[in-house]
């Protein structure tokens, strides 16, 4: 779970990918969390970090931060796997 | 220690610049004067070479020094000739920078002439011109290696449904030089056949669509296959005719090896605009290779390569050290601007063809 090093994100929540020339807006949490995933925690540190600052259960947040993750690959944010390069 | 040092003094230039124009599709001449007047290497004396009155370049006084309209292509050479002549006697120009496609074989080939009057330029040769030309472009993409779509040049409306059988609706439907459209159906493919046909002549290109995002890069090729310059930018906003109206640097390491490939191939000379695709299979593809500097150029400027000035430069016979970076994330948003004009002015260059 790694962004791409060239992806810009500032503290506003603005995401730019300088390779595609897209851009994003991130709503305050998913910038939160797109700061740990930069600060390399892994899912479970941020599912304890979410859990304890905001009123949230781990099933809701799991398929939330899935569909989130989901929306980074899809969207070219994330590196790929070498299982996802492979397929 | 020097207290006192004389001021260097930069050379002044004359530069005839042509496409003042700037309807929905506007013509490069405007920002590229912009881009001569920030020039470090020069001051310009800037001459506007017209061909209608309604362009607003004409009007844009502290841009343009003077302007003298030139007959169309259709005229003839020796008619352009001989207006030329008459302009160069009044400026002593320097440099010319034609910058619409249906004018640069007249000046392509006018070169070598105005070479010997003093006057400069720094074009394609005329097969360089002719081999990227849109209905040439299946070939071009073969003998260099480049990703091009299928396409095929028709004189014949019938053509159509043979070519859509074999590439399958939607198809882009383009002019010889400006002009596309997007047809899902036969009816569509032909009326666009024959309203494009009727402006700007046979043949028309028939293209296979392909699916994607648009980016261009606007560069310069010294000749020699080395690149001077070359800055991709990913299309943001997009006019119903399919023209950037805001756009953003992007940094594709594969656009720029795609950009050398076809300046160190074809040994380009001069600025050029690569229209590119990149198709959902994430490869590009190159629509169209424009033999010009583009209208956004003044983006290539403002993220730290002036290309204008370095095609000046190579124009006169000068070393020009290539730009070996750009600003990226840097946007150009474009706008219109109304100008209050006296009707004076639309008079004299209405009538005596100067201003």
């Amino acid at each position: 779970m790694k962004l791409k090093p060239n992806i810009a994100v500032s503290e506003s929540g603005f995401v730019f990918n300088p390779a595609t020339g897209e851009s994003f807006t991130l709503n305050p949490i998913g910038a939160e969390i797109i700061a740990k995933i930069h600060e390399g925690l892994d899912y479970s540190e941020i599912s304890e970090w979410v859990k304890k600052e905001y009123t949230t259960d781990e099933a809701t947040f799991e398929r939330d931060f899935n569909d989130f993750v989901g929306q980074l690959k899809i969207n070219g944010l994330f590196e790929k796997s070498k299982n996802e390069e492979k397929a | 220690m020097a207290f006192l040092r004389k001021a260097k003094m930069k050379r002044k230039l004359n530069i005839g610049v042509t496409a003042l124009n700037a309807i929905d599709s506007p013509g490069p001449g405007v920002p590229v004067i912009r881009a001569l007047r920030e020039a470090e290497s020069f001051d310009v004396n800037i001459i506007g070479l017209s061909y209608e009155s309604l362009e607003p370049g004409i009007y844009m006084h502290d841009l343009v020094n003077k302007t003298y309209h030139i007959p169309y292509p259709s005229s003839g050479m020796d008619a352009l000739m001989y207006r030329l002549n008459y302009i160069h006697e009044k400026e002593k120009l320097d440099v010319i920078i034609p910058n619409f496609d249906a004018e640069l074989f007249s000046f392509m080939k006018l070169s070598d002439k105005l070479k010997d009057m003093g006057i400069h330029t720094f074009l394609p040769t005329i097969p360089q011109f002719e081999e990227r030309h849109k209905h040439n472009l299946p070939e071009f993409g073969e003998k260099y290696g480049l990703n091009v779509p299928k396409s095929k040049a028709i004189y014949d409306p019938v053509e159509i449904q043979s070519i859509a059988g074999e590439y399958s609706y939607p198809i882009v439907v383009k002019g010889k030089f400006y002009d596309a459209s997007i047809a899902y159906n036969y009816e569509q493919a032909k009326s666009y056949y024959n309203k494009i046909s009727a402006k700007w002549g046979l043949p028309i290109i028939i293209q296979e669509f392909v699916h994607g995002t648009e980016f261009n890069v606007t560069g310069l090729g010294d000749g020699n296959g080395n690149t001077i310059a070359a800055v991709p930018m990913r299309k943001q906003y997009i006019t119903d005719k399919g023209k950037a109206w805001g756009g953003i640097t992007v940094d594709d390491k594969r656009m720029l090896d795609l950009t050398d490939k076809f300046i160190s191939q074809s040994k380009w000379r001069g600025a050029f605009e690569l229209e590119l695709i990149k198709a959902q299979d994430n490869e590009f593809y190159i629509l169209e290779i424009n033999p010009r500097i583009p209208a956004w150029i003044y983006l290539a400027v403002g993220v730290g390569q002036n290309i204008p000035e370095a095609l000046v430069n190579l124009a006169l016979g000068e070393k020009v050290y290539p730009f070996t970076s750009f600003d990226v994330g840097k946007m150009f948003i474009r706008y219109s601007w109304d100008m209050i004009v006296d009707r004076s002015e639309f008079e004299q260059i209405s009538v005596q063809g100067e201003l």
